[in-house]
């Protein structure tokens, strides 16, 4: 739980500051601190950004009335409805960040003789 | 083997990252735009919000006061003028900072840097057309003017203000769409934009096409199917106006005035669904015996909005109405004294003289007798992902040489080996004028402002609550022979050269005239006893008439009388047309469905509203009774353009030369067509035409339907963003002239008096942001037909609910 709930934190603050793909940088290192397996390294990096991207764009979504979010979800999805607007958002930020918590698990295993 | 792992894992976490983070063909970088941090989430605004913000903003003199109201209005309040100026560049790029540099770019030639080399030919084509050179020449003016100079610097400053405090997360939805970032703004991108209006109201020409017209039918022909003055017309200055002026000297022209046109191409023409009503209805019509003004100018309907509202209060000024982003001041408005508004004249100011180089290396051309040299002008389109493409333009003392022989032309269209005489090249102060009608007072003072004015030419309407009205089709005339320009001039006769202007006093004006009221809808500037040559073709008269039979009707006037005539969907066309017309049609030879048709139209009372079917029947007809009379005489090549004789002259044919050889197909050689024949097949090919478009007779072929009017984004095909199958009636040539495409794109009416109203609407919204409420907000009053109130504040202090957030730039 404390690996995940650090990279929502920092995750949430970088951002507020450096470019979007800082979560990748945050996630890694997150994950190379602390994880047990790549699975796990995975999983807390996707869900860590997942949850603060859909959290975020679900209060914008609905601070807004959702008149932007239709307009896009058009673009893309030729639906008015937000859903996999609102889907797809955590969905690639998560991946980007569970990817890169593999990564950061992986590099951390390099450095540490103890076998697994 | 952890070392291998911890490589691959890297190398496809920073592949998939850098994947994310960088736009692949029309896709944008979908990790940037996705965030909800930096992407299109931050671009998503709240309704509704009131709010107070303090902004510190370098560049302004003091602090200034914005009020928004409830439609998103900013009312600016300054200390001196300078600070007016900035606040409104400030204020306009916070809304619409995207559309006027996307604007600024595509008059300068510079798309190609967004999208690539898709564009480099459009680019091309509009620095051939010299429109870089044309804003060049702007600035120029401006800047020799201290006043426009000062308005210039601090709109750029007020713009750049904005531009200055914009994270990546801020940039407008479009740039994080395309993937680019906005550029400072520079004062020469103003002059690109007023050039980018003379090129949509100014730049259409038949030249080449009249040109080929001549060379089939001879002069006398040619003058009969396109005469200089309309069969049927009401011009803009009434008939029986005296003008008050000793003419000057006319130029003479060459004693032959025959040129051939070697070129295979032609040129964009006038768009007709682009043309504006305006008007003013005199005291003594009025129900407050004050004047009331109105003005609806027709534009490409498009978004964000051709139009963003803006009030302007300092201690020279308090002036409200609708600017263009992108240039200082108020384009269309009033103050407290006075309300002005503009339709475009349609001047000729744009000619082709056909050059004769000396030789191929085309360093000298032949004029008046001698040789003379060509300047070059280079140009670099910068194109995105690509080399840059350097273009070099040959300049005559003309104008530019649009196209050479050898060239591919852009848009099929374009005369190669001509130079371009064009109005858009000439030192202009334009935005003087509106700086002045800003300010105005006085009847004297708009007669003041409208000389400083060039192009594109405007019938300039205008009231005041000293109780005066006045209409002058105005801007920098080409002083002229009769039909100089009809056709395609020989460049290396002196004789064809512009040969000064009209003086600025002499343009045609009249004040307060017996009939009470004054009007404009792009028809004939005057009657033909005007001394000078101001074109030969006009808009069509349909709308002016309408209107001013309506106006000659209507006695105590009201905005909301004058509402209903701005909205007035009565087709004007069909009920001249209809009466000729019907009487020709051969019933037997008509099909079930097609006698159906026939009575839907016999009994259309020419209301062209969204529900009516008779007007969808009556626009398809029309177009193909068009081509049944013309298309075998002119027909369509592409190697030779002809165009048809325009709608005016077709209705005189069918009214008073039943039995013209025009009616005969000289296609078909052994028979002798007849009007009974080409009305009937028309009539009978528009409605089968329109069965297999939407089944059989009934609702489907309503005409809003059937019309689809749409606003679009800039950005074509973002469906997403625009507003498509608008149901509006109205159309062409009709009061409401809500076309396919085109349409009002400005509703104003204004109260004159000792306390001014106003009203007015947009198809749109003031906000330029796709996820901003204020984006299309004002689209369904505007569909309606309905306008606002718009709100006219004296002071930073007067108190009014509507207003509903304020801004104060601080220093």
């Amino acid at each position: 739980m404390m690996p995940f709930l650090l990279l929502v934190l920092l995750s949430a603050v970088a951002q507020l500051f450096l470019p979007w793909w800082s979560i990748a940088l945050v996630a890694f290192g997150v994950c190379f601190w602390r994880s047990k397996t790549g699975w796990r390294a995975f999983g807390i990096g996707f869900s860590g950004i997942a949850v603060v991207w859909f959290v975020y764009a679900f209060l914008i979504h609905l601070q807004t009335d959702g008149i932007l979010t239709g307009r896009m979800a058009e673009l893309f999805f030729k639906t008015k409805t937000p859903v996999f607007l609102l889907l797809i958002t955590p969905l690639l930020g998560g991946l980007t960040g569970g990817l890169a918590g593999l990564a950061g698990h992986q590099t951390r295993a390099v450095f540490t003789t103890k076998p697994e | 083997m952890k070392v291998l792992k911890a490589l691959l894992s890297l190398l496809i976490s920073i592949g998939v990252t850098v994947a994310l983070n960088q736009p692949w063909g029309a896709i944008p970088a979908l990790g940037r735009l996705l965030s909800p941090f930096e992407g299109f989430w931050q671009n998503a605004e709240t309704a509704g919000y009131s709010s107070e913000q303090k902004i510190s903003v370098k560049g302004a003199k003091e602090d200034v006061t914005i009020l928004f109201d409830d439609l998103h209005v900013p009312h600016i309040f300054a200390n001196n003028d300078y600070d007016a100026y900035f606040a409104q560049g400030y204020a306009t790029a916070r809304d619409r900072l995207w559309q006027m540099e996307f604007q600024t770019h595509a008059a300068a030639g510079r798309i190609s840097e967004l999208i690539g080399d898709r564009a480099v030919e459009l680019d091309r084509y509009n620095r051939r057309l010299g429109m870089a050179y044309g804003a060049e020449k702007s600035l120029e003016g401006m800047s020799n003017d201290p006043v426009s100079k000062s308005v210039l610097e601090a709109y750029t400053a007020g713009i750049n203000a904005y531009i200055d405090q914009l994270k990546p997360a801020d940039y407008p939805i479009e740039y994080k769409l395309l993937g680019y970032a906005p550029e400072p703004w520079t004062p020469i991108k103003v002059a690109f934009l007023l050039k980018q209006m003379t090129q949509t109201l100014a730049a259409g020409a038949d030249d080449v096409m009249m040109t080929n017209v001549r060379q089939q039918l001879g002069p006398s022909l040619t003058a009969n199917l396109f005469p200089d003055y309309p069969f049927k017309e009401d011009p803009i200055i009434p008939v029986g106006t005296r003008w008050d002026f000793e003419p000057v000297k006319l130029p003479n022209p060459p004693p032959n005035t025959e040129t051939d046109s070697s070129v295979a191409l032609n040129w964009q023409s006038h768009d007709p669904g682009i043309g504006s009503n305006n008007w003013a209805v005199g005291p003594e019509k009025t129900a407050t015996g004050y004047p009331i003004l109105a003005n609806d100018p027709h534009l490409t309907l498009s978004l964000p909005s051709i139009w963003y509202q803006v009030q302007l209060v300092t201690p020279t000024m308090n002036v409200y109405g609708v600017s263009l982003p992108g240039a200082p001041g108020v384009i269309i408005g009033f103050n407290k004294d006075v309300a002005w508004g503009v339709t475009n004249v349609g001047a000729d100011v744009l000619d082709f003289y056909k050059i004769r180089f000396r030789d191929n290396r085309r360093q000298e051309y032949w004029h008046d007798e001698k040789w003379k040299p060509v300047r070059r002008r280079v140009e670099t389109i910068r194109v995105k992902g690509k080399p840059a493409v350097v273009d070099t333009i040959l300049y005559t003392h003309h104008g530019p040489v649009v196209y050479l022989p050898e060239d591919k032309p852009f848009r099929n269209n374009i005369p190669t080996g001509y130079a371009a005489r064009w109005i858009a090249h000439e030192v202009d102060n334009g935005i003087k004028t509106f700086y002045l009608l800003n300010r105005a007072k006085t009847y004297d003072d708009y007669v003041t402002a409208l000389s400083y004015y060039v192009a594109p030419a405007q019938n300039f309407v205008f009231a005041n609550a000293a109780k005066d009205i006045a209409i002058s089709p105005n801007g920098r005339f080409p002083l002229k022979w009769r039909d100089q320009g009809k056709f395609l001039l020989d460049g290396t006769k002196a004789a064809n050269d512009w040969q000064g202007w009209i003086p600025a006093a002499q343009n045609p004006r009249v004040k307060n005239p017996p009939r009470g009221f004054v009007s404009s809808a792009n028809q004939s500037s005057t009657d033909p006893t005007y001394p000078y040559y101001i074109n030969w073709e006009f808009e069509t008269t349909d709308r002016g008439m309408r209107i001013n039979q309506r106006l000659t009707a209507m006695q105590n006037v009201t905005v909301d009388s004058l509402r209903h005539l701005q909205n007035d969907v009565y087709n004007h066309q069909a009920s001249k047309f209809l009466p000729v017309l019907l009487p020709y049609i051969q019933g037997k030879d008509l099909s079930d469905p097609q006698k159906q048709a026939l009575k839907t139209v016999r009994q259309w009372n020419y209301q062209q509203d969204t529900a009516s079917v008779a007007g969808t029947i009556f626009v398809d007809w029309i177009s193909r009774l068009e081509d049944g009379i013309w298309a075998d005489d002119f027909p369509d090549n592409a190697n030779r353009p002809l165009r048809y004789p325009n709608a005016d002259r077709t209705l005189q044919l069918v009214t008073e030369e039943p039995t013209s050889r025009w009616f005969d197909n000289v296609q078909t050689p052994n028979r002798q067509e007849t009007i009974q024949e080409i009305v009937t097949s028309s009539f009978r090919s528009a409605v089968d035409s329109l069965v297999k478009q939407h089944g059989p007779l009934g609702k489907t072929w309503a005409w809003a339907d059937h019309k689809g009017t749409s606003v679009r984004h800039l950005i074509p095909g973002l469906d997403a963003f625009s507003a498509l199958n608008v149901q509006i009636g109205g159309g062409r040539g009709i009061v409401n002239a809500a076309g396919r495409r085109a349409g009002p794109s400005w509703r104003m009416i204004v109260q004159t008096g000792p306390d001014v109203r106003a009203y007015g609407v947009f198809p749109g919204g003031q906000s330029g942001n796709p996820g901003s409420p204020y984006y299309l907000n004002m689209l369904e009053t505007w569909r309606k037909g309905n306008l606002y109130e718009l709100l006219y504040l004296k002071s930073v202090t007067e108190k009014s609910p509507r207003i509903q957030s304020t801004l104060q730039l601080t220093r």
